[in-house]
């Protein structure tokens, strides 16, 4: 792909214009790596919000001792997890669709501000290379800049308490770790509702999930893409 | 199958071996005595006694130090200088809030004094080498005890009570000095489970329920568990034994010591199950072992004291004592019934009001060891509550731990004049000053003071005290230590423990409510979104996407 390097991409390309001579076509965009480490995800923030809020005596569902053996564990494990997600997003190169562009940017939130109340379609539209809508990217890299590293470094310092409560203050020290990560995990939830509540805006919330189940959604194809596909990798392409 | 079938005939084998060697060696050796001395076999042994120090006589005979060595521990002495506080402690100095001090009542309260004679605080204890009353530690026939208020004599004859509480029989002291052994429980409970006048009246986990306990009263003496003795933990070396209520070993980072070694030296729960007692390889027993360093064993492990059905003194308030019945006697209630069915008394004349509990939630308090007794020299302030032994400790001396105490709620006598502690004469069958004989107070108190050598203004008054006891016998199984949760939570055990950080304990921290406040503000963004959109879709007449 050295042509990424000497011609920009076509305003299309970044979701700003319809693309005027492509293929809607419905094509594998979401790798079996990526569906597994979305689900994994998915599933362990439940289970981490919901021992958490029970450690935190919000509720008493699930036995304090229970609650601190599945926090701990699947925490390391989504750890485990995000290492490996990590080196597979830089090894692909996937990590691209997540830079923060302001192209774009104001005709998604005037969308989501103005225009989805009085009935348009959304100003994105999704390609081959860039599946993420500007504010989409924006959110993700904060969440995967910010916000995640901040719950998961508290946690970690939380869990290793013991091998730094030496340090002066350091029960008023864990506390405040203890806080900011309560913090940031009430954000991370508010974040997962944010999420789930996008899933209903546009076709529908079926049609929202589907694509992180099966892996393949409609994205629009220029017919070099559309050719290179239907002559290299047709196993990407659904119909 | 093949190999199932050769591992069942190794194992049928391997059995049948043992059961070979088991039968042979019941069949020839006869039953090895554990001792190398039978002392039903000592001719020195063999007459009989007239008294306690006779039989003294007999036993330092052979035992020559035994009497010296005995007179160096506190058991003799009742009395304990503090290392690091240089206070001089011990029974024959402190006041509780139980029966008060020992000046005066000698006689009755000496009763347990592990000697004979003993009937002035004011002077030490008799000097004789038979005044050491070796029996009360080493009878194992079972039948020795001491008179109630004898200054430590046995009853020779079946008339008055015992140290127990139990009618007096003649002791067979023949048989006894022919029964002599180790220290059983029998022999330190005795004493130790009958403290403050009666059955777990004092400590709160130390009663005669430890006599035969349950396994979930003490998994260590109980006979389905380890079935120790008191001295199995509470080593002795030369008649000193480890463990103090005064001077606790409230952390002990030295656990077990070096590997093949027991350390003998200390009666703490690391000497034998080390520093990191919780299954190193699972996230609960690591958190577990996180906790060691600021929790007492005692404190998840003991979840209740006064367990096994038999309860302990809460409350005493002697101010209400004196009063008469109808018919002019001292007047008496018994309005608790503790668990094994007995009746206990809520009133008596001749000492006031009683409560009483049982599976009692200790009170938690950090504790480095170290206790400072209100002795009877310092000034109070009898506006408030007095504490009579302060716990001393904090989260940030690096040598205290959360502990477990037993909280006696007292009211008793104090010299309202000079605002000190007061001594008071309340035993004595034959004097004119005894409270419990005359139910006079200011006769009382007098005697008392003057008994002790203490300065009296002659003015008395009554002050609310509190005296705290370390728990830490009745250790439960491990599936009933306290629960997680009954710590971290709003309001839990821990309420009111300051210095460290109790996840669990608040779930309105700054940090949640921070966090609350974005998550809300992000849900009813969604909110009102939802709600402008079914708005406005409405008033486009229902126009959706594609």
């Amino acid at each position: 792909m050295t042509d990424d390097a000497v011609k920009p991409p076509a305003p299309f390309e970044r979701g700003l214009t319809p693309c005027p001579d492509c293929a809607e076509r419905e094509v594998l965009i979401y790798p079996r790596f990526e569906r597994l480490w979305h689900w994994s995800q998915a599933g362990s923030i439940v289970v981490l919000m919901f021992t958490g809020l029970g450690m935190n005596g919000v509720h008493g569902l699930i036995s304090f001792e229970l609650a601190v053996r599945l926090h701990t564990i699947v925490a390391l494990a989504l750890l485990l997890l995000w290492v490996f997600a990590t080196f597979w997003l830089v090894t692909t190169g996937s990590w691209k669709v997540f830079l923060p562009r302001v192209l774009g940017l104001f005709a998604v939130a005037r969308y989501y501000a103005y225009g989805v109340f009085k009935g348009e379609h959304h100003p994105y539209q999704k390609s081959l290379a860039q599946r993420l809508n500007p504010l989409q990217a924006m959110a993700y890299s904060a969440l995967k800049t910010v916000v995640f590293p901040l719950v998961w470094g508290t946690g970690l310092v939380y869990l290793t308490y013991n091998f730094w409560e030496t340090l002066p203050n350091a029960p008023f020290l864990l506390e405040v770790v203890a806080n900011i990560h309560l913090a940031v995990a009430y954000i991370v939830s508010g974040f997962v509702i944010l999420h789930i509540y996008l899933l209903t805006i546009g076709h529908s919330f079926r049609d929202g999930v589907r694509p992180m189940i099966t892996g393949t959604e409609k994205v629009a194809l220029t017919p070099e893409q559309e050719a290179y596909l239907e002559r290299h990798e047709t196993w990407r392409l659904v119909d | 199958m093949g190999g199932y079938g050769l591992r069942a005939v190794a194992l049928a084998l391997g059995l049948g071996l043992v059961w070979a060697f088991g039968a042979a060696a019941q069949g020839q050796a006869p039953q090895l005595s554990q001792s190398t001395t039978d002392h039903s076999k000592l001719k020195e042994l063999q007459k009989d006694f007239a008294s306690g120090p006779e039989v003294t006589a007999a036993c330092l005979s052979c035992h020559t130090e035994a009497a010296t060595q005995v007179k160096h521990s506190i058991h003799w002495k009742w009395e304990f200088e503090n290392p690091s506080t240089g206070q001089i402690l011990g029974k024959s100095h402190v006041v509780n809030s139980f029966c008060g001090t020992v000046a005066s009542n000698e006689a009755r309260c000496t009763s347990c004094h592990t000697g004979y004679g003993w009937t002035d605080m004011s002077a030490p204890p008799p000097s004789e080498a038979t005044a050491v009353d070796c029996l009360v530690c080493h009878d194992t026939s079972g039948q020795y005890t001491k008179l109630d208020s004898a200054a430590g004599h046995p009853p020779l004859e079946a008339k008055g009570k015992t140290i127990t509480g139990a009618d007096a029989w003649a002791v067979d002291l023949k048989k006894a000095a022919q029964s002599v052994g180790a220290p059983g429980r029998e022999n330190c409970g005795s004493c130790h489970f009958y403290g403050g006048g009666g059955d777990n009246v004092k400590h709160g986990d130390l009663s005669s329920a430890l006599f035969h306990p349950g396994l979930d009263v003490d998994v260590h003496m109980s006979a389905e568990g380890e079935n120790f003795t008191c001295s199995t933990c509470h080593h002795s070396d030369r008649h000193i034994f480890a463990g103090s209520r005064y001077d606790v070993h409230a952390m002990d980072p030295e656990g077990t010591g070096k590997p093949g070694q027991i350390r003998q030296d200390v009666a703490t729960c690391e000497s034998c199950h080390g520093t990191a007692p919780h299954k190193a390889l699972s996230v609960t027993g690591m958190k577990l072992n996180d906790h060691v360093d600021r929790i007492a064993c005692q404190t998840c492990h003991i979840p209740s004291f006064a367990r096994g059905g038999v309860a302990t003194k809460t409350g005493w308030d002697w101010s209400t004592a004196g009063r008469m019945d109808a018919d002019g006697k001292p007047a008496h209630e018994e309005n608790y019934v503790q668990g094994d069915g007995k009746a206990l008394h809520t009133y008596l004349a001749t000492k006031g009001d009683f409560e009483w509990g049982e599976n009692v939630v200790p009170h938690y308090a950090w504790f480095n060891g170290q206790v400072e007794y209100t002795l009877t020299d310092k000034v109070i302030d009898p506006t408030q509550v007095v504490e009579i032994n302060r716990i001393e400790g904090s989260p940030d001396d690096g040598r205290s731990r959360i502990w477990p105490f037993k909280r006696m709620e007292g009211r008793q006598a104090y010299d309202a004049g000079l605002n000190h502690l007061a001594y008071a004469n309340v035993w004595g069958p034959t004097t004119d000053t005894a409270y419990w004989t005359n139910f006079d107070w200011a006769k009382a108190i007098e005697a008392g003071m003057a008994a002790a050598g203490k300065d009296y203004s002659g003015q008395y008054g009554f002050v609310d005290t509190h005296m705290y006891w370390p728990i830490t016998h009745m250790v439960a199984p491990a599936s009933d230590a306290v629960d997680c949760r009954e710590c971290h939570a709003p309001q839990g055990r821990m309420a009111g423990i300051t210095g460290v950080y109790l996840p669990g304990s608040n779930p309105t921290s700054p940090g949640a409510l921070i966090g609350i406040a974005f998550f809300l503000a992000m849900a009813s963004g969604v909110l009102l979104h939802t709600v402008l959109r079914i708005i406005t879709r409405g008033g486009k007449g229902g126009k959706t996407h594609d």
